[in-house]
């Protein structure tokens, strides 16, 4: 769909991930040029690794390659001195008059929506996930003009199609949540480098030492253990639809591929220019090969659900295969924290 | 990943939009690539729906079969859970399991199947009516 009255000032901006995708574009508004999507993903320490403990979603584990929702976008402004008005409304009316308001003060405002009701995204994608983000940067007729940071041109959607999927329910619903930066200041360089310091530091606490087995490179081990026991446990069709939802979650449209980690690595390679820091840029091969063995891994897997590998020693492969990613990234992360990036 | 790598294969969203994807290019250096898909997780898409499918026609079953309400086989058709129903619906999750029963669902009011019906984007008439 291509909408050529774009207002002079909002560009869309195409990235891997929805909440850096808006993370950018409403900040490149708002005159920060320089900032791309790995600076955003980085600066807010998007990576992580958890599996949610007795909690399914689509009859599937729980399991995110990223931070959670919201995270990103906050930390990032945050770090870069910006302030954030965020709203959430009880009543369908407010927040559609809010969003209007906005609209015809002509600012661009991020919009949490569901994507079942999303009537652009194919109908395949359209499960109930309430934790996609759009950009709201205009009106043209009753229909709103929309900038989805995935897709690659911006598109509009009709007033109830809007409402309809900014008050969609169930985990994580969205309750019309609208949010914009605000007085936001010219940022120095050196900003930006202490922005990517304290992003790396968070990232490195949030991998190494959280509490518990579940999340962080632990986390990788702990699906790893789920995996030799799925065959036995729940029979071999629902492991395989077990292992389908991990491929879905790390290569899916959103993740620039390789669950995040490509994206991770990007950033470490544009955080070295800024900190004129070789050694970040080394490190960032480390997440260059942790993406490429998740997608060994992916393929793998596919095995598994194509039909063609059935036996235990196949998942035990690809259970070893998650450790050693496990290794792979706890070094690179324990690398990252010997690093004295001072500030 | 190298760029030349990156996968091409059509899937779903091939009449969208192509993605984003993060892949080195000649000189070792990180850009953005578009890709159009990958076999390897349009399969993990398709057998996800192959498995909605089933257990949208099994819902069917159990509803021709008096076993549970047409609640349950729209639960199915829109891929929804208990959370989720309730969420759209306001009843809480013990209530929808109840609602789920063809002998408890007989007896719920009109106002209530509006809710139902309302989140299921369907009539009052069809959820009433539907046989499987």
């Amino acid at each position: 769909m291509n909408i050529d009255s774009q207002t002079d000032e909002f560009r869309h901006v195409q990235t891997a991930h929805c909440e850096n995708g808006v993370t950018t574009a409403l900040l490149r508004y708002h005159g920060m040029d320089f900032m791309t999507e790995p600076l955003a993903f980085g600066m807010g320490s998007g990576l992580f690794y958890i599996q949610i403990p007795f909690l399914t979603v689509n009859n599937g584990p729980a399991i995110s390659f990223r931070t959670m929702p919201g995270a990103i976008f906050k930390r990032t402004c945050k770090s870069l001195g910006v302030d954030v008005t965020r709203k959430k409304f009880s009543n369908v009316a407010a927040a559609e008059a809010f969003l209007d308001h906005k609209v015809r003060e002509g600012v661009p405002v991020g919009c949490q929506v569901g994507v079942f009701h999303l009537t652009y995204f194919p109908k395949e994608y359209r499960f109930h996930f309430n934790a996609h983000n759009l950009i709201v940067f205009g009106q043209e007729d009753s229909n709103y003009l929309i900038s989805d940071p995935v897709m690659e041109d911006v598109t509009t959607l009709s007033k109830s199609d809007l409402s309809r999927v900014r008050f969609a329910q169930g985990p994580l619903a969205p309750k019309g949540h609208i949010y914009f930066p605000e007085r936001v200041k010219p940022v120095t360089d050196d900003v930006i480098r202490k922005g990517i310091v304290k992003g790396i530091r968070r990232n490195v606490r949030d991998m190494l030492k959280i509490p518990g087995n579940f999340a962080g490179v632990d986390g990788i081990r702990h699906t790893a253990g789920h995996i030799r026991k799925w065959r036995d446990k729940l029979g071999l069709k629902k492991a395989s639809l077990y292992l389908g939802q991990i491929v879905r979650m790390q290569e899916e449209i959103g993740t620039g591929g390789g669950g995040f980690r490509f994206l991770y690595g990007a950033f470490l390679e544009e955080a070295s220019a800024y900190m004129q820091d070789e050694r970040l840029s080394v490190i960032s091969e480390d997440f260059t090969k942790a993406g490429d063995m998740w997608r060994a891994s992916a393929i793998k897997m596919a095995g598994v659900y194509k039909g063609r590998l059935t036996e235990q020693k196949d998942f035990d492969e690809i259970a070893d295969m998650l450790i050693d990613i496990r290794a792979v990234e706890k070094e690179a992360f324990q690398k990252l924290s010997r690093l004295n990036l001072g500030n | 990943m190298k760029k030349e790598d990156l996968p091409q294969d059509p899937g779903a969203l091939d009449k969208f939009t192509r993605e984003v994807c993060y892949v080195k290019n000649a000189e070792g250096k990180y850009e953005t690539a578009l890709s159009r898909g990958w076999e390897v997780k349009k399969q993990a898409l398709d057998s996800a729906w192959d498995d909605v499918n089933e257990r949208i026609e099994e819902a069917r079953k159990a509803v021709a079969g008096g076993e549970k309400s047409p609640i349950h086989y729209f639960m199915e058709l829109r891929l929804m859970d208990l959370p989720v129903l309730s969420g759209y619906t306001g009843f809480f999750p013990f209530f929808i399991k109840r609602h789920l029963k063809p002998s408890v669902f007989k007896g719920l009011s009109d106002r209530k199947l509006e809710k139902y019906a309302a989140a299921f984007d369907v009539t009052l008439h069809e959820l009433k009516n539907f046989k499987g």
